[in-house]
């Protein structure tokens, strides 16, 4: 039974009521942090911040947008643009914040891969991680219609076309998804809703189960070393820290954590103020006009290498047509990556430079990912479209193929030498 | 046991509420993601033909798409007994204007009679056929139906029946 006697501070009146005390150690002063690991793992703090930041920006932009076809244009470029005080300041700040976001996130996937922090336990904060990547995806891109210029409408079109590649009820379902028989009105406003609303509480709710599968197994370390958070947190809380393996996330920890984030703010913020163009195409500030396509369409640079997966494949096989191809290609692209834990058959825990053929494969596959993204906002013309086709293959291959070959002789031989 | 299969019973029929429930809600929820009846009914358009002259080529609006119209009779442009609309004594492609790969509008190039899709350079010849790059089938043909020298976009006449097959 809770004992509510009377409080000689306001600390200690909620204490009673709240357990702040308790809930500080769980979360913060006794929430314990290998030492033995380096800036790669300040990317998660780093995105949360990149979050509030879009949360923050987005509430500001969302006094003066209007979701409507006939104003959406006007309302960004010519209100929050030009009218209101320090707008132009939210949406380069949104604009920024969403694109740098994934590139932290394609580092933090790569430390994960690098390091094998998606096995032994981990699988759930892998998985978990994978389903952000893909609300992140659909926030990123639902964000982008919303200026409702010529690269707004035509992704939109493209993007929505893609699901009547869908057997039997294709056709049908794009119509469903915009809401008409043509990117429209309530295609905007419904994207709206995702955008503003439903995707970024469902975010919120997934950053919630992404902390809580971190509790039992913890973050994994230089090494991929096992550690017993119990004992070495009793040997921190007995005075020997500079034996024990762990420290506290707060304040220890955290001091870390803030000085990466204090170096990515600077570089941000310089994107903000002196280099925002990147994450603004110039033609998107043409207003849509659904009859006439821009001469060459590519999404932003985030999607360009699952986009060149979609087009990598430009010649039918036998029955399968070029376009169907290429469909089950991107399809098979976007969920591969959760299929990680799965697909690496080794119980080994190490980092990639202590895995052998795993090193290698993992510089490949990023080789591999970073022509796809150049090749994806290249025009698919002559020698483009077969380096397109190679660097398609070579995907599919590293991951359906080689991962699980090179990580099963690798199980073998930890098995002899265990 | 008795006490016990009450509860089962009241369990099964609280489920049975709440599946009916949830299902009904599910339905709610996927109409309104449904194209609004007023959309539905703006899906006609009526064009007149007689006034279009050999070899002209016009672009119409069709729920938001557009249509490509072009006349073919007293020219040397390739005609095609299955693919192209008679109505009177003209002969016209009819087709929507988004090109079957992934939904840009390809242009019409006179000189060349191909219709170029700037996108991924897929080409189409005078009778829509995919002749060239990534499309996979020929332009599509919008439903139609004949109405003297009117062409009714969004009705399935028997004349499109015809040219789709499905008569
Ligand atoms: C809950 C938080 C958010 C709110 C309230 C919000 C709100 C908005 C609004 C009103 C716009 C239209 C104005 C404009 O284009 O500048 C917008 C655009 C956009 N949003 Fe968000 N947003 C949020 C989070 C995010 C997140 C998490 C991402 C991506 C990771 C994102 C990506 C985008 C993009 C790419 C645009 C288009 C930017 C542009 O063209 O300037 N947003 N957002
Ligand atoms: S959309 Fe026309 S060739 Fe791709």
């Amino acid at each position: 039974m809770a004992q509510f006697e009377k409080a000689n501070s306001v600390y200690e009146w909620l204490d009673q009521r709240l357990a702040l005390t308790k809930l500080t150690k769980v979360l913060m002063t006794e929430y314990w942090i290998p030492k033995n690991i380096n800036f790669l793992w300040a990317m998660g703090v780093v995105l949360m911040t990149m979050f509030k930041i879009l949360l923050i920006s987005g509430i500001f932009l969302l006094m003066y947008y209007k979701p409507d076809t006939k104003l959406a244009f006007d309302s960004v470029n010519y209100t929050i643009m030009q009218e209101v005080w320090f707008g132009w300041l939210w949406r380069h700040m949104h604009g920024v914040a969403a694109s740098v976001v994934f590139l932290v996130i394609y580092i933090h996937m790569f430390t994960g891969i690098y390091y094998g922090s998606y096995k032994r336990g981990r699988e759930m904060i892998w998985l978990s991680g994978m389903l952000l990547f893909v609300t992140f995806s659909a926030e990123a891109f639902s964000g982008y219609m919303l200026p409702w210029g010529q690269m707004s409408y035509w992704a939109a079109q493209v993007i929505t076309n893609l699901f009547g590649g869908i057997p039997f009820i294709g056709d049908e379902l794009v119509i469903w998804i915009r809401g008409n028989f043509y990117v429209a009105d309530a295609t905007l406003t419904r994207f709206f809703m995702l955008h503003v609303l439903l995707l970024p509480l469902v975010i919120m709710g997934i950053i919630g189960l992404h902390f809580y599968s971190l509790r039992i197994p913890h973050v994994n370390n230089q090494e991929g070393e096992e550690i017993d958070f119990d004992a070495e947190a009793e040997k921190f809380k007995a005075g020997r820290k500079a034996e024990a393996k762990v420290i506290p996330f707060w304040p220890v920890f955290i001091s870390k954590d803030l000085f990466v984030l204090g170096v990515f703010m600077i570089f941000y913020f310089y994107l903000v103020f002196y280099h925002y163009n990147f994450a603004m195409d110039p033609i998107n500030f043409d207003p849509a006009n659904p009859m006439k396509t821009p001469p060459h369409i590519y999404p932003e640079w985030y999607f360009l290498w699952s986009y060149e997966v979609l087009r990598g494949f430009f010649f039918d096989v036998g029955p399968l047509s070029a376009m169907d191809i290429g469909l089950m290609a991107f399809g098979i692209a976007n969920v591969i990556f959760f299929l990680m834990p799965w697909l690496d058959r080794s119980p080994v825990v190490a980092p990639a430079h202590k895995r052998g053929p795993f090193f290698i494969w993992f510089w490949v596959l990023l080789v591999d990912m970073i022509v796809l993204t150049i090749w994806g906002k290249l025009p698919p013309t002559g020698i483009n479209a077969w380096i397109g086709f190679f660097a398609s293959i070579t995907f599919l291959g590293l991951l359906l193929v080689a991962l699980p070959m090179i990580t099963k002789q690798e199980a073998k031989r930890a098995g002899g030498a265990a | 046991m008795a006490d016990q299969k009450r509860r089962d019973f009241i369990g099964m029929v609280f489920g049975g509420f709440a599946a009916a429930g949830g299902a009904a809600a599910l339905y709610a929820m996927k109409r309104t993601w449904d194209p609004l009846p007023s959309v539905m009914a703006a899906g006609f358009t009526t064009v007149d033909l007689s006034p279009m002259k050999p070899g002209e080529f016009r672009t119409v609006t069709w729920r938001g798409k557009p249509i490509f119209i072009l006349k073919k009779d007293h020219t040397d442009l390739k005609k095609c007994d299955d693919a192209d609309v008679k109505v009177g004594e003209g002969d016209y492609l009819v087709r929507i204007g988004l090109c079957t790969h992934l939904g840009c509008i390809p242009a019409w190039e006179p000189g060349k009679q191909i219709f170029k899709c700037a996108c991924h350079g897929g080409e189409f010849d005078a009778c829509g056929a995919n002749t060239f790059g990534p499309p996979p089938r020929p332009l599509d043909i919008p439903p139609f139906k004949i109405e003297g020298t009117k062409l009714v976009l969004g009705e399935e006449g028997p004349e499109y029946k015809k040219l789709v097959g499905k008569a």
